[in-house]
């Protein structure tokens, strides 16, 4: 079969309802490139592999392949091409073993002792590429880098020339990248060439030998590593006009209403995710997380609100330690909270709205007393949550499932800030919402802050921290990178450190 | 050209009941084939069956006998169906209530009079079928052993338990080597309406539990829990809900009813426990289908326990009349719950018939 000696998509365009994910991207990769693909989530990255992969069907644009046009129907065909994917999440069967798991789905093996050539081939390939793993291993008993190894594996022995990768260091201790990094570089001395998706600088710089760039479904840049700093990367995946500052009440903030002081705590895979995290928020003031989603925030919020234990350290409001908690005691002391999964975690789909509009506050007056629930007192409240926060639903009655996610959004805040929070916790609050219904959800935090409560704020969206925030940390690898003002700051800064650069004052600076 | 498969977004109650009716009148019609293949007239077997069970009084009572513990287990299912909590075990609550309830009437039955010993007898078996009840879910959250298969198991051990009673330490003085306990004494014993095995005492009980438990689904903070937890564990866990508690007490609440569907059967009908086929007649797993042609509403329970009453009943006489085997029955119900659970994508989703563009 024909080696990939270059590869190109032309003009590619894929939108999703109403939403152009990719915009005319061209891309090109040749023998031997590790081609860094730089940006932040919701950039567009994994739709334009997935378009490569064969997964999506692009509207518009085609891919060339040595010159000749390469029309991919699903997945089988881009393996065919010499094109393999390892997923940010492993597609491995945990209960068999690696050499079960090589052999799913590959029909090239005899009819005959089949497992006699899968094992030759697995050794073959594992010694020309340095990746050890155990083929009688089930996967469950690997670690989470070994069990790359076999994705790797996997797409090898298929052949696959390109190989695409989606964060693949995300989950990989120190040590696993360093492995994996010198996996990559075998490879590419035997002709083979990667594309990598990363939004950490440190990894791109440090393994590709180009990088491109994109926001917002468009390619910002392309360029060969030694000619580019890091800084110029930062600005080219960040990169925009930021507009000013939302209208807010000067409020003077006051003592310290959130405390967390070397909060350390697992994902849910075990590993330790949010490291030595320590920050307050103030009375009267918003405190945003930037960042990009992946890094933590998840699992610190949920330590916080009291849906995940932490490790070490310790959370206290008010002076008064909250550590470890549950949910319901933490609400109860004044902690509101807008999951990020709106839909996953914040509502009940199948329950009509008025329902959903008293979730974590059921349990209190004057919703219900200690056995029965209060419907008349329940429906008022929801009647007064969507005149108050302009929700669109049809009654009260209907099913969440049936309104839009701008809507879902509006009634979770509603619910959240009608119970006046002394700290409200939002997570993504406008995230895949229109232009209106992000600029209201804005407005409303600014208005829990000018009430008097705190806001903390996490999201990816670096225009909206620095609309409605007094002060920003950036979030890294389970750490605070640093914490700055957004009315007095420079944005490349913002850039490195979300990236992975660059420490400023980490920790307490107040 | 081609069906397209779209989710249906809102389902109105009339397109409920249509969908109700239409999955039924399949579920018939594939019961009239099964019939037809057996060389039976289709029509006149389920005219048979329904003529046998509401047509005549006699009929009718034997139907009422047997919707009691339908829908007393039917009604306590559809609540832990609710909070999707796949309990099978109902019939083996039922047998655990059924000891309970025999040991109190044994032993306490001759000294105190029929108004205490009645009320205690079903109290225990509330508690025995509850107890049984919590082991599934204890297992459940704390160890993640699938509901589905404990309760299933839990059938077998609390059935074997019961052969083991009857045949050895409580096996009956009076009753010549049978594998019986002795008889209750007449004053644990239900009355009869008239000439029949009709109890109205078991009849106002088994409603009114239905009518409870709906009460307790859509009106009180543990209902509403409870469906959280059903709908979405997530969010049930960010509201902050005790999911071991909630599910504990929703288990013991749903054996409970099961354990007065044996009690009754005990007090009423047998009079001594025996050979747990004898005890109950399947009702554990009839009563699956009686929940889920009740939408999973407790208070629709009585409708649909009074259906599957009559089918049971029905199916009996068909198999005297018509000398149809005895697993007929079984056929009917399996059949029915397939076509009522096929209804259900059609309530979620819309299928439409789309001419293929290129």
């Amino acid at each position: 079969m024909e080696r990939i000696e270059i590869l190109e998509m032309k003009d590619i365009t894929k939108s999703f309802i109403g939403v152009k994910a990719n915009q005319d991207v061209n891309l090109v990769i040749e023998k031997g490139d590790i081609l860094g693909l730089l940006g932040e989530n919701g950039a567009g990255k994994t739709t334009l592999m997935n378009v490569l992969y064969g997964l999506y069907h692009p509207d518009k644009g085609h891919i060339i392949v040595n010159g000749k046009p390469l029309y991919l129907r699903s997945p089988k065909d881009s393996m065919k091409a010499g094109i393999g994917m390892i997923h940010q999440h492993f597609m491995l069967v945990q209960k068999h073993t690696v050499l079960e798991n090589i052999a799913l789905g590959f029909d090239e093996a005899p009819f005959f002792f089949p497992q006699r050539y899968m094992r030759k081939q697995i050794e073959e390939y594992s010694q020309k590429f340095g990746l050890n793993v155990d083929p009688n291993k089930k996967i469950w008993e690997l670690s989470a880098g070994e069990q790359q190894r076999v994705e790797i594996l996997k797409t090898l022995i298929r052949n696959a020339d390109l190989l695409i990768m989606d964060e693949p260091t995300s989950v990989l201790t120190p040590q696993e990248a360093e492995e994996l990094f010198d996996i990559l570089r075998k490879m590419i001395n035997n002709g083979h060439s990667v594309i990598l998706i990363s939004h950490k600088l440190e990894e791109i710089t440090s393994i590709c030998n180009r990088v491109m760039v994109m926001r917002k479904g468009k390619v910002t840049g392309t360029a060969l590593i030694k000619d580019v700093s890091k800084v110029d990367l930062a600005r080219m995946m960040i990169g925009r006009e930021l507009s000013g500052s939302l209208e807010k009440k000067e409020v003077k903030p006051g003592k310290p209403m959130l405390e967390v002081s070397n909060l350390s705590v697992n994902s849910d895979q075990g590993l330790p995710i949010v490291q030595n995290l320590g920050f307050n928020v103030l009375w009267g003031e918003i405190f945003g997380i930037a960042g990009v989603s992946g890094n933590g925030q998840r699992e610190m919020v949920e330590a916080i609100t009291g849906l995940r234990k932490s490790v070490t350290g310790s959370v206290s409001l008010e002076g008064k330690d909250i550590t470890n908690l549950t949910a319901r005691d933490i609400h109860n002391r004044g902690i509101s909270h807008v999951p990020e999964e709106r839909i996953k975690f914040g509502t009940v789909a199948n329950l009509p709205f008025f329902e959903n509009s008293v979730l974590k506050k059921h349990h209190k007056t004057p919703f219900s007393n200690r056995m029965l629930m209060n419907y008349p007192n329940i429906r008022d409240h929801a009647k007064n949550l969507v005149a108050k926060y302009n929700v669109d639903a049809a009654s009260i009655s209907v099913p969440v499932k049936n309104l839009s996610g701008g809507n879902i959004q509006k009634l979770i805040l509603g619910r959240e800030i009608s119970s006046e929070p002394n700290l409200l916790i939002a997570a993504h609050p406008t995230y895949g919402l229109d232009v209106g219904a992000a600029e209201f959800i804005r407005k409303e935090l600014i208005n829990c802050r000018d009430r008097g409560g705190s806001v903390l704020l996490v999201s990816e969206d670096l225009e909206e921290l620095f609309q409605v925030c007094d002060r920003i940390a950036v979030m890294f690898e389970g750490r605070i990178m640093g914490i700055v003002d957004p009315n007095n700051c420079n944005i490349d800064g913002i850039g490195l450190m979300m990236a992975g650069l660059e420490q400023q004052n980490q920790g307490e600076n107040i | 050209m081609s069906f397209v498969i779209i989710p249906r977004e809102k389902a109105t109650p009339l397109l409920n009941f249509m969908i109700l009716i239409s999955s039924l009148c399949a579920g018939l019609l594939a019961v009239g084939i099964v019939f037809l293949l057996k060389g039976v007239n289709p029509f006149f077997a389920i005219h048979e069956i329904f003529r046998a069970s509401f047509g005549s009084f006699f009929g009718f009572k034997e139907t009422l006998t047997k919707a009691v513990p339908l829908i007393l287990i039917g009604s306590g299912l559809a609540l832990a169906y609710k909070a999707k909590f796949w309990n099978i075990g109902a019939e083996s609550q039922l047998l655990v209530g059924a000891i309970f309830g025999t040991w109190i009437g044994l032993n306490w039955g001759p000294s105190l009079p029929g108004f205490i010993i009645l009320p205690l007898m079903f109290a225990g078996g509330f508690i025995g079928g509850g107890l049984w009840g919590l082991l599934p879910a204890i297992f459940k959250i704390k160890f993640g052993i699938n509901e589905v298969i404990s309760t299933l198991m839990l059938n077998y051990i609390a059935a074997e338990f019961v052969k083991f009673l009857v045949v050895g330490p409580w096996k009956g003085k009076t009753k010549y080597g049978y594998p019986y306990t002795d008889d209750l004494p007449a004053q644990a014993v239900l009355q009869h309406m008239g000439n029949s095995r009709v109890s109205l005492v078991l009849i106002i009980l088994a409603v009114c539990v239905a009518l409870f438990l709906a009460f307790l689904v859509f009106r009180t903070r543990f209902g509403y829990e409870i469906r959280v937890i059903g709908e979405n564990p997530e969010a049930a866990r960010y509201a902050g809900i005790n999911f071991f508690r909630t599910t504990l007490i929703m288990m013991f609440i749903g054996g409970g009813v099961a354990g007065l569907a044996g009690v009754g059967e005990l007090s009423s009908i047998h009079l001594h426990l025996s050979y747990p086929e004898t005890i109950s007649a399947g009702y554990g797993f009839t009563a699956i289908i009686v929940a889920w042609l009740g939408r999973l509403h407790p208070g629709f329970t009585i409708f649909s326990g009074l259906f599957f009453a009559g089918i049971i009943v029905g199916g009996d006489a068909i198999q005297m009349s018509m000398g149809m085997p005895a697993t007929t029955v079984n056929v009917f119900n399996g059949l029915i719950l397939i076509f009522l659970i096929m209804g259900d994508f059609f309530i979620n989703h819309k299928v439409r018939y789309q001419r293929r563009v290129s």
